[in-house]
C-alpha cells in the first residue's frame, strides 16, 4: 500500500525531560521519525517539554510546541491545531501513556484524531500483564508461572504447583525487600513467614525463578500486510535479574545456536503479528542456558532503549521506518539507501554496549544492580571482536 | 604476535595470510562467502558446499561449539572454511566438541585470522574465483601454478548422493515420499518426517521405473552443489514423472524441474548465501526472509514459453525464487524453507505439498 493521502497533519509526542531511564535515545528516535513523516510530505506538530533536544529545533518539525507533556496541555494543543492524526510510539513510554489517556479520555474521538501505528487495544494487550499473559498462552507462547499466595500453606501449595527453585515477591513493598529465593520447602517457609510480614497487605507473588537465565532481546518490525522481520538481536552478559539498561549488551547473540536463535526469532514474530503491532517492537526473552526452555519476559510495542542500540548497531532506522509504516507505507516500498527495508541486516561486525554509572555523584545510592536501571550514560563500541 | 602458518591464495594472485585450525591438509576450491550470524555448523556440514571454501562474513565463528543433532549431512564434504576469528571456548549446553576437532576429523582444513571483510569485496567485485589453502611455505608462484593445474571437478552431485537407498521412517505416517537424494540436507527429511510423511532416500540416477515401484504419495528433489545442466539423470526423471505425481523441488531441485520443463538457468557472479534474504511471495504479496545457498539462477525471460509461473522473487536483485504448474502439481523454491541454518519463514511450503499429497 502506498502511503495515506487522507491524512496532511500529523502530531508527534516527544520523551519530555531526560531522566534516568529514558534518555537521548528517544530524541534520536523523534528526529528520526519527524523526518521521515516531512520526507514523505506530512505537516509534522512536535510537542516536547524539554528545549535541549535536537527534535526541537527548528528545521526537524515544522510547528513546535514547549509545553508540559501532561494530558491537559497535549489535549489543548490538539483542539487548536485539530491535526489528522498522531504518532504515540515514538516518545518511548511518556508519550504512549499521553497518547493511550487521550484515547481513553476521548479527545481523539472528540477531535477525530487517529492513532497512527499500533492500534491502542494492541498496546494495551503488550502493556497489560495479565491481557498479555492470557495472549501468551492463547499463543502457546510460554510465559512465567505466577501464584499469589496468602499464608504459607497457600505459599507451599503454590511452589508445588510451579516447580522449585521459586521467588518470592512480597506484594507493595518498596524494591522488593523480604522477598527472595526458596530452593525447596524448608527454604520457602523461612522465608515466606518474614514476607507476608513485610507485606503491607498480607500477599506474597510466587514465582518460577529463572535466576541465571539468559536475557535475550529481539527488535522487530512488522507493516500493516503482516510482513514482519528481525532487525536485529541483542544478548545481556549480565543474566535476567539485571535492567537491561545497567546490562552490557552485545548485539548479535554469542551463544546461540542456529536452532535457539530461530526458536526465539519465530516467537518474537508470532508476538508482534499477534499483537498486530505496525512499526517497531522490542521482545525480551529469558533463556535457559540448560535446556531450549524459554520465556517471554517483556514486550514493549513501541520504539524503546533497546532500539535505539539496535539502530545504531545494525545501521537500520527503526524510528524512520517505523513513521513510515505507521502512515500506510509497506516494508518493502521504504528504501533505505538503495535497498527495501524488508530486509534483515546481517553484521559483520560486533557491537558492545557498556553502562556508565553515576555512583560518583550519588555516593549514597546504593551500588547493586537490579531490575531497576541505575546507569545515565553509555558507551557503545563496533569492532571485529568483543 | 603469533606468526602466520597459512595462506589462502587466489587465482588471480590475491594473497591473506593467517593461522591454521581443523585440518592440517592443502585443499583447492571455489571460494564463495555466506553472510550467516548463527549457523556455522548447519554451513560446513551442508552437501551444497562441496568444493566451496566459504568465508564467514561474520567475524567469530566457534562461539557455541558444535553439537551432536545439528549435522546436515553425516559426512561433510565442504572444501574449507575461512574465518575472521575463531573461538576454540565455545559456550552452550549441547556443545559437544569444538569446531576445530569436526574439521579435523574429517579431514576439513580451516584458516583464521583473515580480513574477511576485504576477502568479501573482492569476491563481491571479481566474483566466484579459485583458492588454495596451504601452508605459509608453499610459494605464490607454486601456489598459483596448483591452481591452474587444477580443474574442479564436474561429478560432485554423483559424490555427495547417497549410494543406495534408505529410510527416514516416523510414526502415524500419512505419506509416502521418495526424496531424490542430489546431496539432501537432513533437515529437508526432518521437516518432512514432522509433517508425517515416511521418506525414502533414493540416489540421484535412480530411474522412473524404480520411483514408481516405491509408490509414492509424492516426489522431493532435493538441493545440492555444483551446475544443474550437469545433473542430466534427474531432469530426465522430472521429463518423465512430471503430471503424475506431486513434485516439490529445492534449489537445486528448482533449477532441475525449472530445465526440465526447458527453462535456462545460469550462474550469479558471486552466488546468494545467507539467512537475510528477502523473497517476495506473489500469492500473498508478503515478504519472507529467506535462507539461501546457490550459485545458479534460473533465468526469467527463458520461463516465458514453459508452463511454469513464477510464484516468488527476490527483492534484492530481481532473480527468480519460485516457480509452479499448478496443472501438474509441480512447485518448486530457490531457497530453503527448512532453513538450518536460517529462518523458518517459509516452513508453511512443506505444507502446501502435503496438501498436493492430500489432493487438494
Amino acid at each position: 500500500m502506498p502511503k495515506r493521502t487522507d491524512i496532511k497533519t500529523i502530531l508527534v509526542i516527544g520523551s519530555g525531560p531526560i531522566v534516568i531511564g529514558q534518555a537521548a535515545e528517544f530524541d534520536y528516535a523523534g528526529t528520526q521519525a519527524c523526518l521521515a513523516l516531512k520526507e514523505e510530505g506530512y505537516k509534522v506538530i512536535l510537542v516536547n517539554s524539554n528545549p535541549a533536544t535536537i527534535m526541537t529545533d527548528t528545521s526537524i518539525a515544522d510547528k513546535v510546541y514547549m509545553e508540559p507533556l501532561t494530558l491537559e496541555y497535549v489535549a489543548k494543543i490538539i483542539r487548536y491545531e485539530r491535526p489528522d492524526a498522531i504518532l504515540p510510539g515514538i516518545g518511548g513510554q511518556t508519550g504512549l501513556n499521553i497518547a493511550m489517556q487521550l484515547y481513553k479520555k476521548g479527545v481523539l474521538q472528540e477531535c477525530q484524531v487517529e492513532l497512527l501505528g499500533t492500534s491502542s487495544e494492541s498496546i494495551e494487550r503488550a502493556e497489560d500483564r495479565e491481557k498479555f499473559k492470557e495472549l501468551c498462552e492463547e499463543l502457546g507462547e510460554p510465559v512465567l508461572e505466577s501464584i499469589i499466595a496468602h499464608s504459607i500453606e497457600e505459599g507451599l501449595e503454590a511452589a508445588h504447583k510451579i516447580g522449585y527453585p521459586v521467588v518470592l515477591r512480597p506484594a507493595f513493598t518498596l524494591g522488593g525487600t523480604g522477598g527472595g529465593f526458596a530452593d525447596d520447602d524448608e527454604e520457602l517457609k523461612e522465608i515466606i513467614k518474614h514476607a507476608l510480614k513485610l507485606s503491607p497487605v498480607g500477599q506474597v507473588l510466587v514465582e518460577k525463578s529463572i535466576k541465571g537465565y539468559k536475557e535475550i532481546e529481539y527488535e522487530v518490525i512488522r507493516d500493516s500486510n503482516d510482513t514482519a522481520i528481525t532487525v536485529c538481536n541483542m544478548e545481556n552478559l549480565d543474566p535476567v535479574g539485571i535492567h537491561t539498561g545497567d546490562s552490557i549488551v552485545v548485539a548479535p547473540s554469542q551463544t546461540l545456536t542456529n536452532k535457539e536463535y530461530h526458536l526465539l526469532r519465530d516467537s518474537a514474530l508470532k508476538i508482534i503479528r499477534a499483537l498486530k503491532i505496525e512499526g517497531g517492537c522490542n521482545v525480551q526473552f529469558a533463556l535457559d542456558p540448560h535446556s531450549f526452555q524459554y520465556y517471554l519476559i517483556e514486550v514493549n510495542p513501541r520504539v524503546s532503549r533497546s532500539s535505539a542500540l539496535a539502530s545504531k548497531a545494525s545501521g537500520y532506522p527503526i524510528a524512520r521506518v517505523s513513521a513510515k509504516i505507521a502512515v500506510g507505507m509497506r516494508l518493502d516500498e521504504i528504501k533505505l539507501a538503495n535497498t527495501p527495508a524488508s530486509f534483515e541486516p546481517a553484521l559483520d561486525y560486533i557491537v558492545t554496549k557498556i553502562a556508565r554509572f553515576p555512583f560518583d555523584k550519588f555516593v549514597l545510592a546504593s551500588n547493586k544492580l537490579s531490575t531497576q536501571m541505575k546507569a545515565t550514560g553509555e558507551v557503545m563500541s563496533v569492532r571485529k571482536n568483543i | 604476535m603469533k606468526e602466520f602458518n597459512k595462506k589462502i591464495v587466489l587465482e588471480d594472485g590475491e594473497e591473506y595470510f593467517g593461522y591454521g585450525f581443523g585440518a592440517n591438509v592443502e585443499n583447492i576450491c571455489e571460494i564463495v562467502f555466506n553472510t550467516s550470524m548463527v549457523g556455522y555448523q548447519e554451513i560446513v556440514s551442508d552437501p551444497s558446499y562441496t568444493y566451496q571454501m566459504v568465508v564467514m562474513t561474520y567475524p567469530l565463528i566457534g562461539n557455541y561449539g558444535i553439537t551432536d543433532e545439528d549435522y546436515e549431512t553425516k559426512q561433510p564434504t565442504i572444501g574449507g572454511i575461512i574465518v575472521r576469528e575463531y573461538n576454540n571456548r565455545p559456550s552452550n549446553f549441547r556443545y559437544t566438541k569444538t569446531l576445530s576437532e569436526y574439521l579435523e576429523e574429517n579431514n576439513i582444513p580451516g584458516i583464521y585470522g583473515i580480513d574477511t571483510r576485504k576477502l568479501t569485496r573482492s569476491i563481491r567485485d571479481k566474483g566466484s574465483r579459485k583458492v588454495i589453502i596451504t601452508d605459509i611455505n608453499t610459494g605464490k608462484e607454486e601456489a598459483l601454478k596448483k591452481l591452474k593445474e587444477y580443474d574442479i571437478p564436474k561429478d560432485v552431485v554423483s559424490k555427495v548422493s547417497c549410494k543406495k537407498r534408505w529410510y527416514s521412517r516416523t510414526t502415524n505416517p500419512k505419506y509416502n515420499v521418495v526424496a531424490v537424494d542430489c546431496g539432501i540436507k537432513l533437515n529437508i527429511i526432518r521437516s518432512l518426517n514432522a509433517r508425517g510423511c515416511n521418506v525414502t532416500i533414493v540416489p540421484y540416477n535412480t530411474d522412473a521405473q524404480k520411483i514408481t515401484e516405491l509408490k509414492p504419495d509424492g516426489i522431493f528433489l532435493s538441493n545440492g552443489p555444483g551446475d544443474p545442466e550437469d545433473v542430466v539423470e534427474v531432469i530426465n526423471l522430472v521429463k518423465e514423472l512430471k503430471g503424475k505425481y506431486p513434485i516439490f523441488g529445492i534449489c537445486l531441485g528448482h533449477q532441475i524441474i525449472s530445465l526440465a520443463y526447458g527453462a535456462k538457468t545460469y550462474k550469479l557472479k558471486f552466488g546468494h548465501r545467507g539467512g537475510n534474504h528477502p523473497v517476495k511471495n506473489f500469492e500473498t504479496g508478503k515478504i519472507e526472509i529467506t535462507s539461501q545457498n546457490h550459485s545458479y539462477a534460473v533465468d526469467e525471460k527463458s520461463l516465458d514459453k514453459t508452463d511454469l509461473k513464477v510464484t516468488h522473487k527476490n527483492i534484492l536483485d530481481d532473480t527468480v525464487e519460485g516457480v509452479e504448474c499448478k496443472k501438474d502439481k509441480i512447485f518448486s523454491v530457490q531457497y530453503h524453507p527448512e532453513s538450518a541454518p536460517g529462518p523458518q519463514d517459509s516452513g508453511y511450503l512443506f505444507d502446501k505439498f502435503i496438501n498436493l499429497m492430500k489432493g487438494e
